[in-house]
C-alpha cells in the first residue's frame, strides 16, 4: 500500500516522510506554524516504539537530538524561525562534531517575533554557516508538498552520508497546505554508526562525541577536515530544477519554495503574453546551483530573483553571475505573499526598466 | 649476594580511568570526584554499558579520563544530550553527566530542573565548588555571601546578586526524582561517604533520575592551598548546604507524592455549560 497516493497537510507529510525514512526519534517544542509536526509525531511514534519528547525549550531540543544522534540513531527536531535561533548554539556543535540529524525550519516572518506567515527571510541564517565558527550545512528547500516527502528521506541519507547535521526550510504554505503525496516505501536498511556512543565493549576503543580541540593545529585539523567535506558536498549536491529554460530564454527568474510555484505560475502568463522567460528553482540552498545559473547566463541576458523576503538569495545568484548580466530582485515580506499578477507586473516592470 | 624484592601493587588506577594526565589544578577535587564515580563503575561493572557526558567547565575534558563512551556537551546542556542518549539506547545502559556549578545551575537550570522533573533516568554528578573554576575564579550561583571573586570583588552582595541557590534542595520540591543527595569530599570519611551516595545514585538509575552533589574545593580559585580549602569548605559551606540523603525510595518527602487528579470528575463544569 505504500504507494498509494493520499491527501495529507504539509505538516504532516513532512513527520510521516521522516518515519519513512527511519527516523524514530522526535525532540522538539511548540511554535506556530509547524505545530502539526509534533501533534503528528506524538500520536505516531509511541504506536511504533519510537520516542517523542515535547522538549522544555529549543535550546533543549537541539541538544536532544544531539545526544540522541550521538547515539547512532536517525533522529530530527522541527521549529520555526525565533525558535531556530535559538538551536544556533546547538547547531554548530552539530557541524564540530559530526552529529547527523536532521531540522526542519517552517519559517516565518521576522525580525524579532515577526509575525506567522510564510516567509523566506531566513535564507542568510540557513545557508551562512548557521552557528558560530567556519561551517557549511546542507540546506533542502522544497517546493511542493511530495517534493518534501522526497527530500526528508534525502536529508537523512545525506546527514549520514557525510555525518552532518541537515536543514530542511519551507514556510507556513508548505506546512499548512494540502497536497496528494505518494510515501516512499519504509527504509529498514539503515547505516551501520562504528563511530556511535552506544557502550564502549572490550573490543573497541572508546567512542568520543566532542567538538573541543584546544590546540589551535587540532581545531585547524578539524576545520580542514570539515571542508574537505564541504567540497565534495558542493561538488556533487547541487540540485535545481530548470523550467522552460531549454530554449535559452533571455530572461531567467530565480525563485525556490514557496515563491517558486507562484513564480512558475508567472512564467506561464509572461509566456503566453509573449514574453520569452524561464525560471531556475534552486532545490538546494546550499550547495547553491551556482554552476547552473552561471551556465545560464551564457544565454540569459538578465537575471530576476523573486523571493519573500527583502532579498538574500540574490547575493548568491549575483555571486554566481559574476557581474557578466543584471541580477535584479522583486520580493514581499513579513508574511506578505504575492500574486501571480503582482510577480507578472513587476517583472514587466524589471524588463523595462533596463 | 642479591636481595629479592616483593613487588606488590597496594594502590593501582582505577580501571575505567584512563592514563592521560589531568589538566586539574593540584590539591583540585575533581581528582577525587572522578575516581570515586570510575570505581563505582567498575564495582558495578558497568563500564560497557555506561555513557557520560561531560560539561563545559573544569570538566570539560572528563572525556579524556573517563575510559566510557562519552559525549561533550554545550555548556549547560548536559541534562538534554542525556535525555537524548537516555531515550534511544536500550535501557541496560547507564547514563551519567558530570556538571559544575556555572554549568548547571546558572546557564543550565531549565535542563536541570525539566530533565528532572521528566524524571529521565540518568544519574547527575553535580560539582559545587562556589566558583567558576576554568573562567578564571567568577561569581557562581552558588558563591557564599560576602565571598570575593574576580566578578564580585567586594564579596558577593546577597541584595544584588541573590543567594546562594540549594540545587539539591530545588530539585527536591518536584514528583519525580528518585534519588537526591548531598555529600563533601573535604576528608576520607566524608570522601567515603560521598562514594556510597553515587554508588547508590548509579544502583537506583533505572528506577528513575538520580543527583549527587559533592561540595569540593577549588584552591586556585579560592586563593587557598588544599589542605585549608577542605577545610573552608567544611566551616563555610556545609552549614549552608548541608550534607546528607534528601530523598531516597526508602526516605520520600511530601513533595514526591504524585498527583492524579480524578479527571472524570468536572467539579459540575459541564453542568455550568463551561465545558461544552
Amino acid at each position: 500500500m505504500s504507494a498509494q497516493r493520499m491527501l495529507m497537510k504539509g505538516s504532516e507529510a513532512i513527520a510521516e516522510a521522516a518515519i519513512r525514512a527511519g527516523c524514530r526519534c522526535f525532540f522538539g517544542y511548540p511554535i506556530t506554524p509547524q505545530n502539526e509536526i509534533p501533534e503528528y509525531m506524538s500520536k505516531r511514534l509511541p504506536k511504533i516504539g519510537g520516542v517523542f519528547v515535547q522538549a522544555e525549550s529549543e535550546v533543549s531540543a537541539v541538544n536532544m537530538i544531539y545526544g540522541a544522534g550521538g547515539a547512532g540513531v536517525r533522529v530530527m527536531t522541527s521549529s520555526s524561525s525565533p525558535g531556530v535561533s535559538l538551536m544556533a548554539e546547538g547547531f554548530s556543535y552539530l557541524v564540530g562534531a559530526e552529529v547527523p540529524v536532521v531540522i526542519v525550519n517552517i519559517v516565518r516572518g521576522g525580525p524579532g517575533l515577526g509575525g506567522i506567515g510564510p516567509s523566506q527571510g531566513d535564507y542568510f541564517m540557513m545557508t551562512r554557516g548557521f552557528g558560530h565558527g567556519d561551517q557549511r550545512a546542507v540546506v533542502l528547500a522544497p517546493s511542493t508538498l511530495q517534493e518534501a516527502v522526497d527530500l526528508m528521506g534525502l536529508a537523512f541519507d545525506l546527514a549520514d552520508k557525510y555525518r552532518s547535521p541537515t536543514l530542511l526550510v519551507g514556510d507556513g504554505l508548505i506546512g499548512q497546505m494540502m497536497e496528494p503525496v505518494t510515501f516512499p516505501e519504509a527504509r529498514l536498511d539503515l547505516p551501520e554508526k562504528p563511530w556511535a556512543t552506544t557502550g564502549k565493549p572490550k573490543t573497541r576503543e572508546r567512542n568520543v562525541i566532542n567538538s573541543l580541540d584546544l590546540a589551535p593545529e587540532d581545531l585547524e585539523a578539524r576545520v580542514e577536515r570539515l571542508f574537505a567535506k564541504y567540497a565534495r558536498i558542493e561538488a556533487d549536491e547541487p540540485r535545481c530544477e530548470r523550467f522552460m529554460l531549454d530554449d535559452n530564454p533571455p530572461l531567467c527568474l530565480c525563485a525556490y519554495g514557496t515563491m517558486a510555484r507562484i513564480a512558475k505560475s508567472a512564467v506561464q502568463r509572461l509566456r503566453a503574453e509573449g514574453v520569452s522567460v524561464g525560471l531556475l528553482r534552486p532545490i538546494t540552498l546550499w550547495p547553491f546551483p551556482a554552476s547552473a545559473i552561471a551556465q545560464q547566463a551564457e544565454s540569459a541576458r538578465q537575471f530576476i530573483c523573486v523571493e519573500l523576503s527583502r532579498g538574500q538569495m540574490v547575493e548568491d545568484a549575483r555571486r554566481a553571475v559574476e557581474g557578466r548580466r543584471p541580477v535584479d530582485f522583486w520580493g514581499r515580506a513579513g508574511g506578505v505573499v504575492p500574486s501571480v499578477e503582482e510577480i507578472v507586473a513587476e517583472v514587466r516592470r524589471l524588463i523595462r526598466d533596463r | 649476594m642479591s636481595e629479592q624484592i616483593e613487588e606488590r601493587a597496594v594502590f593501582e588506577r582505577t580501571r575505567v580511568l584512563t592514563a592521560k594526565h589531568t589538566h586539574y589544578c593540584p590539591g583540585c577535587t575533581h581528582g577525587i570526584a572522578h575516581r570515586l564515580v570510575a570505581e563505582v563503575i567498575d564495582e558495578l561493572d558497568i563500564q560497557e554499558k555506561t555513557i557520560g557526558v561531560c560539561p563545559v567547565g573544569c570538566a570539560v575534558l572528563a572525556y579524556e579520563y573517563f575510559d566510557l563512551d562519552m559525549q561533550e556537551a554545550a555548556h549547560g546542556r548536559a541534562p538534554a544530550v542525556a535525555t537524548g542518549i537516555r531515550r534511544v539506547l536500550p535501557p541496560d545502559r547507564y547514563v551519567f553527566t558530570y556538571q559544575g556549578d556555572g554549568d548547571l545551575a546558572s546557564i543550565g537550570m531549565a535542563e536541570i530542573v525539566h530533565a528532572a522533573n521528566r524524571g529521565e533516568k540518568i544519574t547527575v554528578i553535580f560539582i559545587n565548588n562556589g566558583i567558576y573554576g576554568m573562567t578564571g575564579g567568577q561569581m557562581a550561583p552558588t558563591t557564599l555571601p560576602g565571598v570575593k571573586t574576580t566578578t564580585s570583588p567586594y564579596g558577593r552582595a546577597p541584595e544584588e546578586c541573590g543567594h546562594p541557590i540549594r540545587v539539591s534542595e530545588l530539585l527536591n520540591t518536584l514528583v519525580a526524582p528518585r534519588f537526591i543527595a548531598r555529600g563533601a569530599l573535604s576528608n576520607p570519611r566524608e570522601i567515603a561517604r560521598a562514594k556510597k551516595l553515587i554508588r547508590q545514585a548509579f544502583e537506583l538509575q533505572h528506577t528513575g533520575f538520580t543527583f549527587v552533589e559533592l561540595l569540593s574545593t577549588c584552591p586556585t580559585g579560592w586563593g587557598l592551598p588544599p589542605e585549608k580549602a577542605m577545610r573552608w569548605l567544611e566551616h563555610n559551606m556545609m552549614p549552608f548546604f548541608r550534607t546528607g540523603v534528601l530523598r531516597a525510595p526508602d526516605a520520600m518527602p511530601e513533595s514526591a507524592t504524585p498527583y492524579a487528579p480524578d479527571l472524570s470528575n468536572d467539579g459540575g463544569a459541564a453542568k455550568n455549560g463551561a465545558a461544552t
